[in-house]
């Protein structure tokens, strides 16, 4: 490295190039406009990297790199193409165990090669922590990753499991793990730290997603996130390239920025997510106080009426919309009440669906205008405070008002949508009954709320159904 | 010594990280959270080097593997990532949202 040749230059200026474009990419997401170019730039610096890298004077054959390069392009495009926007974070969260599988498997080449050689070549202590490292956020990330996906593609349970001690047992083997990292660091030879580091990482990765529960997802695929970059750091310090720690390290500040955001978001600390398995002993306090009033429910064509002369209208979409695939319906619905004079707004809460801004993502689909999107909780409630009607579409947790009323709820303390505070709100729900949470929202029984029972599609449907209905009958 | 200057540029590297994507806003979280993925695919330039150092059979497998996975991560990553930005569209009416557009 002390004279770059010709040929180290043009690699070294391949991954500068690149970590400019990353960077610039990033950046160009502060603006949603320019958001695309930036991104396909940055998608340009990524064939800068591998275009350099390939002249790297290490390599020596070529044919399973072009066959790995053709059949990993073949697998990851059409899985892009097909996607369905509402599985997004399924995707996201097997895109990132396919990346942390790259990494430790890099990671155990390089601990290999470098084990057997001697010198220069050979293990220093600083190597040998990059490497344990690298497996030890890599192995994580792949095992807890594909635990999300199965959580969020309902493969496995999305209620939290959980079993008594599961703490201790966690904190056990991560102590394990460091103690195994530490004398790894201290004995680069030692094979067997280096490989008990490796499979305590893999089991870490499946118990400490399991008792995480499905309104959970968002902190935890933003910390997957923030785990797979530092394991793409962890390799860069591993190999000395500078454009994997860069790359590693702005992923690795982004998936920490975003699991700080989204716990604020559910007024809950880091720690307690990971460790409080909320859910999993909820207190049913909040059930039992017992208020008999039943909700009151109106029906599709009273509902339409008071639509159709609303001047304002916001809807508040939870996960539930995304299930029943209403977007669309949605979007007409808008339409309608939009050429009737009306002015519709969706209140979107960061916590919302399965992973940071997802519901932004499922309603943009549906070719809903972002410039209708309130997605800062306090401008979407003094918005809402003048709305004349309230959709709430299956959304829950964040419409609760146990949330600043009732200090014994688990969601006390947790920023929420106000949507009591407009002159009438419409809640589409399911059925009657408690649905997942098991804790009754006194939302439904307030003075001013109304209920639609039924699918949120058929709902929202029969609704543009008397819309249009009331125009022909006058 | 190659190693604190990595840690420079890591610890650099974060900070850039952290001031640029605290602006982004929740509008683009999704999008940002699979852009971030998608370039850290970047594990591609390590598991390239693996496949094809001829360090033995073991390790060309490892590599290729490795390989394969980050290709996957790369590729689907970015592409997803273009497509859900196609779909953002908006700012022809942000400014004045009173009144209602002709229907498209």
């Amino acid at each position: 490295m002390n004279e770059l040749g010709t040929r180290d230059l043009i690699i070294q200026a391949s991954y500068l190039a690149a970590s400019v474009l990353f960077i610039l990419g990033l950046r160009s997401l502060t603006k949603p406009p320019q958001a695309r170019l930036g991104m396909q730039q940055a998608a340009m610096g990524m064939l800068f990297a591998v275009i350099g890298t390939l002249l790297n004077s290490n390599i020596l054959t070529y044919q399973w790199i072009l066959i790995g390069l053709v059949v990993g392009g073949m697998i990851g495009y059409p899985m892009a193409m097909k996607i369905k926007m509402t599985a997004m974070p399924q995707f996201i969260a097997f895109s990132h165990a396919f990346g942390a599988i790259a990494a430790t498997l890099v990671g155990v080449v390089e601990y290999r090669v470098r084990s057997g050689a001697t010198g220069e070549e050979g293990l220093s202590h600083g190597l040998a922590a990059a490497l344990g490292l690298e497996v030890l956020f890599g192995a994580l990330t792949v095992t807890g990753s594909f635990m999300a996906f199965g959580k969020l593609q309902e493969l496995i349970t999305g209620r939290p499991i959980t079993f008594k001690g599961q703490n201790a047992v966690n904190l056990l083997m991560i102590a394990v793990a460091f103690t195994a990292l530490g004398l790894l660091i201290v004995n680069p030879m030692n094979g067997a730290a280096f490989y008990t580091v490796l499979g305590l990482a893999f089991l870490l990765g499946i118990s400490m997603v399991l008792p995480i529960g499905g309104g959970d997802m968002p902190v935890v695929i933003s910390l997957l996130n923030s785990y797979a970059g530092l394991a793409a750091a962890a390799t860069g310090f591993a190999i000395g390239n500078n454009v994997l720690i860069i790359a590693g390290a702005l992923e690795g500040a982004g998936g920490f920025i975003l699991s700080l955001m989204m716990s604020k978001a559910m007024n809950r600390s880091f720690g307690n997510i990971i460790f409080g398995a909320f859910g999993a002993a909820p207190t049913k306090s909040t059930a039992a106080k017992g208020e008999a009033k039943e909700p009151r429910s109106i029906t599709p064509e009273d509902a339409a009426v008071q639509l159709a002369y609303a001047s304002s209208v916001v809807i508040i979409p939870g996960y539930g919309m995304a299930l029943a695939q209403a977007q669309h319906v949605c979007r007409e619905l808008m339409e309608l009440i939009e050429k009737k004079g009306g002015e519709v707004k969706y209140a979107i809460h960061p916590v919302a669906g399965r992973m940071p801004g997802h519901l932004n993502v499922i309603l943009s689909e549906a070719g809903i205008d972002y410039g209708a999107l309130l997605t800062d909780v306090d401008d979407a409630n003094r918005v809402i405070a003048t709305a004349d009607v309230v959709i709430v579409i299956g959304a829950n947790d964040i419409v609760n008002p146990d949330a600043e009323d009732d200090k014994s709820s688990p969601l006390y303390g947790m920023p929420i949508f106000r949507p009591w505070t407009a002159k009438a709100v419409f809640v589409i729900k399911r059925g009657k009954g408690t649905g997942f949470s098991g804790v009754e929202n006194p939302l439904f029984t307030r003075d001013n709320t109304l209920m639609l029972y039924g699918d949120a599609k058929g709902v929202l449907g029969s609704l543009v159904k008397e819309i249009k209905a009331l125009d022909e009958g006058h | 010594m190659i190693q604190i200057f990595q840690l420079y540029v890591f610890i650099l590297a974060g900070f850039v990280g952290f001031i640029i994507i605290q602006r982004v806003p929740p509008l683009l979280h999704t999008p940002l959270m699979s852009a971030t993925n998608a370039i850290s695919g970047i594990s591609l330039v390590g598991a390239i080097v693996a496949a094809g150092g001829q360090y033995g059979r073991l390790s060309t497998i490892l590599g290729f593997v490795a390989v394969v996975c980050a290709m996957t991560n790369v590729t689907a990553g970015f592409l997803i990532t273009d497509r859900m930005l196609a779909m953002f569209k908006g700012q022809v009416k942000k400014p004045e949202a009173g009144r209602p557009e002709p229907a498209k």
